[in-house]
């Protein structure tokens, strides 16, 4: 019989809280060339999901790439994740993913049955995205990792960046928050089994059924929230877009239990990090410190927030209703004059 | 005094949460080496009437002190 072992003790950070924070990334990535290409629709300046490639007048591809350390102990529902999150990236661009790399980093005492659980689980996944594995790479490591490299097919003239919300729009947010403090409180078993199997099942859920129902609308933004938490995420868009957004806290998502535990100090490192990076950008008067903290808080295979235009705004809210539930009406855009790119009610 | 160096987070802030909760101690030390628990037992000591000051401590390593408020 294989022993059991508890992946998330081999990482050192868990899911998207693994990620290099936005203004490290940006030190790191200063000065580096960047080559234009007029069909290259978004690439590595834009700060967006995922990149675009346009190869005729009605078809370009989507190109992300996305791994992380174990955010789960039970190995199918890592793989899971990691590629749920991974495919994220292409909805979040409007696309279809098509073709999916794993890219896999194994100790070399793991368990075959282990690795095989992960494997297993990305490929469902990916399945269920109406996708292909197509190949892969995998190298030995003392900390597993997996995810995916997906391509993905977008029409040119309908992709979703996340620079182009408009004054007027409404935000919708298609998941709750939680996840990064959640996962943090089971690292000492804090977190109640059942609330987090709750978390983990949606970190699971694929932003498919949110990116189909938002095809016959005009959405005119769209981000995943993922490793930035949502104001991170949201101060980019709003950044992109040279737009104010105004986020009413108490319309947000946000386990209890999360709540709880921000109160108590118990939070991920990334939280922190999302905050300093984001908070210059954000005004946040009268919101209680723990409410803040979730709004930071990182995200693993988050849902995705869309801005759309006003005359839409009930009626992809109501198609959202039916195939995801978890969908919350979160703010609205406006113009940008100066001061907070954000503001919390 | 709490030494919760070699622990990394969120360990650190739950071996402090106990403490407080069993003796309500009116002042507090606390030895950590992860800069991320000395934002944790801030934020904890914050939201649960205590004032925290944190001191580098050596090699990577930082003092707290919690002082109950008034």
């Amino acid at each position: 019989m294989e022993q059991e072992i508890r992946l998330t003790k081999l990482a050192n950070c868990a899911g998207c809280g693994a990620k290099v924070g936005a203004g490290t990334l940006a030190r790191l990535l200063d000065g580096l060339p960047v080559r234009r290409d007029p069909d290259l629709l978004v690439g590595f300046d834009k700060s967006d999901d995922a990149a675009v490639y346009r190869i005729s007048d009605t078809l370009a591809i989507v190109q992300t790439v996305d791994f992380f350390p174990p955010i789960a102990d039970d190995p199918y529902l890592f793989g899971q994740i990691a590629a749920a999150n991974a495919l994220s990236d292409v909805y979040a661009m409007g696309g279809e993913p098509k073709t999916a790399l794993n890219l896999l980093c194994v100790p070399k005492a793991m368990p075959d049955g282990a690795v095989q659980a992960i494997l297993r689980g990305g490929y469902d996944k990916v399945y269920e995205a109406g996708a292909v594995i197509a190949g892969g790479h995998s190298i030995l490591d003392e900390e597993p990792k997996y995810g995916l490299c997906v391509t993905g097919f977008v029409h040119p003239d309908r992709v979703l960046t996340n620079a182009g919300a408009q004054p007027g729009d409404v935000l919708l947010l298609t998941k709750p928050l939680g996840a990064g403090i959640l996962t943090t409180a089971a690292k000492v078993d804090l977190c109640p089994p059942d609330v987090l199997a709750a978390a983990y099942a949606r970190m699971a859920v694929l932003n498919k059924s949110a990116r189909d129902a938002a095809l016959p609308f005009r959405v005119h933004a769209c981000t995943d929230v993922t490793g930035f938490g949502l104001l991170g995420h949201a101060a980019e868009l709003a950044q992109g877009s040279g737009v104010h957004l105004t986020i009413d806290a108490a319309a947000v998502d946000i386990p209890p239990e999360a709540l709880e535990f921000a109160r108590m100090g118990v939070l991920p490192e990334g939280m922190y990090r999302n905050r300093r990076f984001a908070e210059p950008f954000v005004a946040a008067d009268g919101v209680p410190l723990e409410v803040q903290d979730a709004l930071y808080d990182p995200q693993t295979a988050g849902g995705l927030l869309f801005a759309v235009h006003p005359a839409d705004a009930d009626a992809l809210f109501a198609a959202l209703q039916k195939t995801v539930p978890s969908a919350q009406r979160i703010g609205t855009v406006e113009v940008y004059h100066e001061g907070p790119r954000i503001t919390l009610r | 005094m709490i030494d919760a160096r070699g622990y990394s987070c969120p360990m650190p802030v739950v071996m402090v949460q106990k403490e407080v909760k069993v003796n309500a101690p009116a002042t507090l030390e606390v030895l950590v080496d992860d800069p991320c628990a000395v934002e944790n037992i801030t934020r904890f000591a914050h939201n649960n009437g205590y004032e925290a000051s944190a001191q580098p401590a050596g090699d990577d390593e930082f003092a707290l002190t919690l002082v109950k408020k008034a």
